[in-house]
C-alpha cells in the first residue's frame, strides 16, 4: 500500500510517498533529507505532534508554552485540557519546566515573565 | 547627533543593530513604539522559527529572545513606547513618548525596520452589514496569544496565508470550531506543512477558488455566504452556501508599513510597496537603509534577520565613510517574476538576488539576461507566490552591463 504525505518537519514541505507492507513502512520517496524519512516512518505508524499554546499565570498574565518534544497526535486535545487547568507561578524564564511529564513531554515556558528580560 | 538610529525593534531592527555593533558602531539607538522588543514574533507562539539560523525549531518568542538577550549584553540603547512620527531626507527623526513628549534626533544613518501590517477588510469590498466579530487574523492572534481571550466560537477564515492557517489550528486547540478556510485563488499562499498540520490534522476543510460573498448579522456576525468563483474570480451563483458563524478572520495579505519612508522622500517600488534598494539595502536616500517586512513581505523570519544583517553591515560601512561606487545596474522583471530585492546594483560583487513569482508554475526556468546574453539559468520543479526564491549573481557577470533582466520561462 502507498500513502501520500506532506512532510511537516521544515518549511520546504516535501511531498512524500511511503510504501507500507503489513503496517510497516518499507520505503520512503520524495524526501530530501533523513528527517523526512523519519517523519514518514512515525507518521504512518504512530503520528506525533508538538503543541504550542498559552497558559494563565497567577496574576492573570498569559505565558506562551510548548511541549519540549512531540507527543502522540491523538493526545493533543487532552494535553491542551491539562495545560488550561493549571496556573503558572512567576517569575519564569525561557526554558523553565512548568508541568512535568504530560504524555511523555515537559511543558516549558517560551518567554521570560515576571523577572528580568522580555516582558 | 546619533550615529545610527533604527526604527522598529522587531527581528529586523534587532538583527540590524547587532550587525552594526559587530562592525564597530557603538552609538546606536533603537526606537520601538510597543512596550517591549520583539515585534510581531511576540504573538507568534507556534514553532517553526530559526530552522535556517539556529538549526532548531523555535517559537516566535524564543527566536526574539535570542536577539534581545544580545541587545542587553551589548548594552545597545533602545527606547520603548516611542513612536516615530516623521523622518526628513536629511535624517532628522521626530518621535514621541510619554516621558519626553515630542522630540527630534539628528541621525547620521537610519535603518528602517517598521515591519508590515495586515490588509484590512475595507480593502476587500465584501458586501453586507458591518457587525462585530470580523478580525484580521493577526489581530485575533494578538487577542488569543497575548491578551488571553477568544474572539469567538464558530469561525470562518478567508484567505489561506500562513497566519490564517496558524490561527485555524490555534482557535481549534482553544475549543472553537473552524468551519472552513476559503481561498480565492486555486492554490494556497500558505506553506504545505501548515495546510497539513493546521488544517488536515483537525479536518478543517480548505475551499480553494472560494470567497465570502456576503456578511450577515446586525450587531454580531451571524453567518457568511460563501461561493465558488470562476476563473475570472466571479462568484458562481449556484454554488452559494450559508455558514452560520460568529467570527470571520481575514488573512488576506500584508502591506509594508511605509508612511515614514514616503515622508523621507524615499523612492518606493510600486510592486513591493517598500523602498527601492540596492544590494546593501540602501534606499534612494544615501545613509537610509531598509530591511525586513518594511522592505518586502517575508514568510520566514530567518530571511528577515539575514537581510537586516546586510543593512546593519552597510550602515556601519556608510558611517566609516567607505567610498561610494558609481555603477548603476537596474534589475527588470518580466511580470511572471513579480519583483526582485535588490532592485538596483551599485557595486560589482557577488550578490544574492531574492525574488517572488506571480503564479504557480511547474518546470520553470529562471533566466537572467543582459541584452542578448544569457548570464544564468536555474531550473525549478515548481515555483509559487508563497515562496521567496533566490539566485546568486557573480561579480564577473556584472562587468560591462547596465541592466539585468529576470525572466521565468515556462513550458506549456
Ligand atoms: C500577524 C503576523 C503573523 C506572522 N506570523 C509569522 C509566522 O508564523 N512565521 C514567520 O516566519 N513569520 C511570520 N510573520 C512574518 C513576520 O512578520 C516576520 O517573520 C518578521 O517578524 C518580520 O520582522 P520585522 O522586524 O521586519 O517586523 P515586525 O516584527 O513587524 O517588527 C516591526 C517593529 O517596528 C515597530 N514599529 C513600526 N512602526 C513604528 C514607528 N513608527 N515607530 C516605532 N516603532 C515602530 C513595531 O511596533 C514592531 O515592533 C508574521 C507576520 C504578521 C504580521
Amino acid at each position: 500500500m502507498k500513502r501520500e504525505l506532506t512532510c511537516i518537519v521544515c518549511p520546504v514541505g516535501c511531498s512524500l510517498i511511503a510504501d507500507l507492507e503489513n503496517g510497516k513502512v518499507v520505503s520512503v520517496s520524495g524526501n530530501s533529507c533523513q528527517r523526512g524519512r523519519d517523519y514518514a516512518q512515525t507518521e504512518c505508524v504512530a503520528p506525533m505532534r508538538s503543541v504550542t499554546t498559552t497558559m494563565r499565570c497567577c496574576g492573570g498574565e498569559i505565558l506562551p508554552v510548548k511541549t519540549d518534544r512531540p507527543i502522540p497526535k491523538n493526545q493533543v486535545m487532552d494535553c491542551m485540557k491539562i495545560i488550561n487547568q493549571r496556573v503558572a507561578h512567576l517569575p519564569i524564564a525561557v526554558g523553565d519546566v512548568i508541568i512535568e511529564n504530560v504524555f511523555g513531554a515537559n511543558i516549558v515556558a517560551t518567554k521570560n515573565m515576571g523577572g528580568l528580560g522580555n516582558e | 547627533m546619533t550615529d545610527l538610529v533604527i526604527i522598529g525593534g522587531g527581528p529586523a531592527g534587532m538583527s540590524a543593530a547587532l550587525a552594526a555593533y559587530d562592525r564597530g558602531v557603538r552609538d546606536i539607538l533603537i526606537l520601538e513604539r510597543d512596550d517591549s522588543l520583539g515585534g510581531i514574533l511576540k504573538q507568534c507562539i507556534h514553532n517553526g522559527f530559526g530552522l535556517h539560523t539556529f538549526h532548531e525549531e523555535l517559537t516566535g518568542p524564543e527566536y526574539a529572545w535570542k536577539y534581545e538577550k544580545q541587545i542587553h549584553e551589548k548594552q545597545i540603547a533602545y527606547k520603548l513606547n516611542t513612536m516615530v512620527l516623521d523622518i526628513t531626507p536629511d535624517k532628522v527623526i521626530t518621535a514621541t513618548n510619554e516621558t519626553e513628549g515630542i522630540f527630534t534626533i539628528q541621525a547620521k544613518a537610519i535603518i528602517l525596520a517598521m515591519g508590515c501590517r495586515e490588509r484590512p477588510r475595507g480593502a476587500l469590498h465584501i458586501p453586507g452589514t458591518r457587525p462585530s466579530g470580523i478580525y484580521s487574523a493577526g489581530t485575533a492572534q494578538r487577542f488569543v496569544n497575548l491578551e488571553g481571550y477568544m474572539p469567538g466560537k464558530d469561525v470562518v477564515i478567508l484567505g489561506s496565508g500562513d497566519i490564517g492557517l496558524i490561527m485555524a489550528r490555534r482557535m481549534t486547540l482553544e475549543g472553537a470550531k473552524v468551519h472552513a478556510v476559503c481561498e480565492l485563488m486555486p492554490y494556497s499562499g500558505g506553506l504545505a506543512r501548515n495546510i497539513e498540520q493546521c488544517l488536515n490534522d483537525f479536518d478543517i476543510p480548505l475551499k480553494l477558488s472560494h470567497t465570502v460573498v456576503e456578511i450577515h448579522g446586525k450587531k454580531r456576525l451571524e453567518g457568511v455566504t460563501i461561493a465558488e468563483v470562476d476563473p475570472k474570480g466571479e462568484p458562481i451563483e449556484t454554488t452559494k452556501e450559508y455558514i452560520p458563524c460568529d467570527t470571520l478572520l481575514l488573512s488576506v495579505g500584508l502591506i509594508p508599513e511605509n508612511e515614514l519612508t514616503k515622508q523621507a522622500g524615499i523612492q518606493i517600488d510600486p510592486v513591493t510597496g517598500g523602498a527601492r534598494v540596492n544590494q546593501d539595502r540602501q534606499t534612494s536616500v544615501p545613509g537610509i537603509f531598509a530591511c525586513g517586512n518594511v522592505l518586502h513581505v517575508h514568510d520566514l523570519v530567518d530571511f528577515v534577520s539575514k537581510e537586516a544583517e546586510i543593512a546593519g553591515i552597510a550602515a556601519a560601512a556608510y558611517l566609516n565613510g567607505v567610498p561610494e561606487t558609481k555603477t548603476e545596474i537596474s534589475i527588470k522583471t518580466d511580470g511572471k517574476i513579480r519583483y526582485t530585492v535588490p532592485e538596483v546594483i551599485t557595486e560589482k560583487k557577488d550578490i544574492t538576488v531574492y525574488f517572488r513569482v506571480s503564479g504557480v508554475y511547474r518546470n520553470a526556468t529562471v533566466c537572467v539576461t543582459s541584452g542578448k546574453n544569457v548570464l544564468l539559468t536555474k531550473k525549478k520543479q515548481k515555483v509559487s507566490p508563497g515562496e521567496m526564491e533566490s539566485v546568486i549573481i557573480k561579480k564577473e557577470m556584472l562587468e560591462q552591463i547596465d541592466e539585468l533582466m529576470f525572466q521565468l520561462e515556462v513550458q506549456s
